[in-house]
């Protein structure tokens, strides 16, 4: 019988021919930590006589999350992952590198393929490259570090076929919250969600990992895409040869089958305090905003800044609204620097911040006020995600809609800026 | 194994996130498990935290756990002295970090059950049963690899017994 990415993943890894519900332990390629999970997972190490990573390719500890410090707690904390990446063999990526789901993929260490974990729900992301990954705690990813191995429960998958064409102004973003919002918050739960279809063949990566990023949303394990040309073409721009990924087979067995036609989507807005709770943007033109935030592991990449640096040129944010950016790595700053794209959004009125993290998780650098209204990039729009406690809410939406209500100080339709 | 202790619902029943359990803005401010119990739930039950008792359970809807992957949410749980959890389904991040740390969670209707009731849970059994007769729900007993990991304490605790995974 035919089998799916994720069987093909995990059986591959567990030398076994394994089927969904089975229990493998399965050998682990790569893993990494955060800042903010990384201090419960080195004390789990240390108890566990840690030396050298066993995963094939290695581990690294990305400082994204509240980074430069904000605190003398934060500091030490960075302190701490220092040292312990420095005495582990373990690949630092220091404060200014970027957020960990665009820093791993941009550093050449995961390969389709491959069988990933993190410890940081976001994970997922990495399903952009034609792999299995997936975010866990920090127990785990201490495990799989110490062992190079872990045990996974083999995922049912369900097959996202998307064709059509995306309409002008409308971004992946907006595919994967219309899908979230059909799909409810649980409506993938332990599953293995593949995308594919004729909208993703001709989706650029910076979209692809945007939808992957999202998968958690609906509750996802994995959200792998296919192998192609815009694969090849990715990994040849970090000067990594890819030559083969893994693909499902023809008559591969799926829990479901999701069919959704692009040119029916418009742009989207998740409403406090839940990402499955989506609606046109129509439907909110004129909520007022105090705060944009462009930026996230999300739609902090090139192309989303190009996006909306498309809407913002020429234009002023709004008077009484800050608009946030902060790029997803290095790298992509250093190209939107480059491409004059910073130039035009920081003319606009835009507050650059480093790459990494910025307000997502209200640790730092841009945490909103009493009753204020902020419209976002980011992925989770939860009742105090940003750091402040009940009395603010979040609306998500994609980089387009972000700058053009950046521009009005209201939520606005994209398509008319 | 047996655990007796008092229901705690909260509003919303469903959903309930890892930021709500135990807010991203403590990750970096405080590491002391003691210390970040006294803040768990405080953002949707603020009295919750004082109120909870060694052994209580807390009981829940849906997707109990979604969000973020962070362990302190488990842990902050099992610190604040919650015995086990109840709900009608889980996030996936969080059903193992739980079972890694040694908090059992238990799957079934919940709809049953009001918040300050006794409720008794019998694990090998695979019944909860609450005060009034004949309220109860019956659940099938936790997968062998899951039992084992809460019979050694942990998933830590798991690999430093066996020197590696150890399921069969
Ligand atoms: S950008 Fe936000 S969602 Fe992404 S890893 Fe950072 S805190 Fe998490």
């Amino acid at each position: 019988m035919g089998r799916t990415i994720a069987e093909k993943v995990l059986s591959a890894h567990s030398d076994t021919d394994c089927s969904p519900g089975d229990i493998v332990v399965a050998s682990v390629d790569y893993c990494m930590a955060q800042d903010g999970t990384s201090k419960l997972m080195i004390s789990e190490l240390e108890n566990l006589g840690f030396d050298r990573p066993k995963t094939a390719r290695g581990m690294a500890v990305v400082l994204d999350h509240s980074s430069p410090s904000p605190s003398v707690a934060v500091s030490r904390i960075h302190d701490d992952i220092r040292r312990f990446s420095n005495a582990h063999g373990v690949e630092l990526h220091d404060v200014g590198a970027g957020v960990c789901h665009q820093v791993i993929p941009e550093s050449g260490q995961i390969m389709p393929g491959d069988l990933v974990v993190g410890a940081d729900s976001h994970t997922c992301t990495y399903g952009a490259l034609n792999l299995c990954s997936t975010g866990l705690g920090s127990a785990d990813v201490a495990a799989a570090a110490h062992t190079g191995r872990l045990w996974f429960r083999v995922p049912d998958s369900y097959k996202v076929d998307i064709h059509g064409e995306l309409a002008d102004r409308v971004a992946p973003k907006d595919l994967i919250l219309d899908l979230i919002g059909s799909m409810g918050a649980d409506g993938a739960t332990y599953k293995s969600v593949e995308m594919g279809g004729s909208a993703v063949d001709t989706m650029p990566m910076d979209g692809r990992m945007t939808m992957a990023n999202m998968v958690v949303e609906m509750g996802a394990k994995f959200g792998p895409f296919p192998f192609d040309e815009v694969t090849r073409s990715w990994y040849r721009g970090l000067g990594v040869d890819a030559e083969s990924g893994v693909s499902s087979d023809e008559d591969a067995e799926y829990e479901k089958t999701v069919d959704v036609d692009a040119s029916d989507v418009v742009p989207k807005v998740a409403v406090p305090h839940r990402v499955d709770d989506v609606h046109d943007v129509t439907d909110l033109a004129g909520v007022d905003i105090s705060q944009a935030f462009l930026g996230t592991c999300t739609n902090g990449r090139l192309s989303d800044l190009r996006s909306a640096a498309e809407i913002l040129r020429g234009k002023k944010v709004a008077n009484g609204v800050r608009l946030i950016v902060a790029p997803s790595s290095r790298s992509v700053l250093l190209e939107a620097l480059r491409l004059g794209v910073i130039q035009t959004i920081v003319t606009a009125g835009g507050v650059l911040i480093a790459p990494g993290c910025g307000p997502c998780v209200g640790t730092h650098a841009g945490i909103p006020s009493d009753g204020e209204a902020v419209i976002s990039t980011a992925n989770r729009n939860f009742l105090g995600r940003m750091g402040n406690n009940r009395d603010v809410s979040i609306y998500l939406g994609s980089p387009e809609t972000v700058a053009a209500s950046a521009v009005t100080g209201r939520i606005t339709d994209p398509r008319e800026a | 194994m047996k655990i007796r202790g008092r229901a705690h619902r909260f509003e919303p029943n469903d959903d309930i996130n890892t930021d709500y359990i135990i807010s991203g803005r403590y990750k970096f401010s405080i590491d002391d498990m003691n210390e970040l119990a006294k803040h768990v739930m405080e953002d949707i039950a603020p009295d919750f935290a004082g109120s909870v008792h060694e052994g209580d359970v807390v009981v829940a809807g849906r997707n109990f756990g979604c969000g973020s992957s962070r362990e302190q949410a488990p842990r902050a749980l099992k610190a604040a002295g919650v015995g086990a959890v109840i709900a009608k389904s889980y996030a996936r991040i969080f059903y193992r970090n739980s079972f890694n740390i040694g908090l059992p969670l238990i799957e079934c209707d919940t709809d049953w059950i009001a918040d300050g009731e006794f409720l008794t849970i019998d694990f090998d059994g695979g019944v909860v049963v609450g005060e009034s007769p004949g309220s109860q729900a019956s659940f099938t007993p936790l997968p062998s690899t899951m039992q084992t990991l809460l019979d050694d304490g942990g998933l830590i605790p798991h690999l430093k017994k066996h020197g590696g995974f150890s399921f069969d």
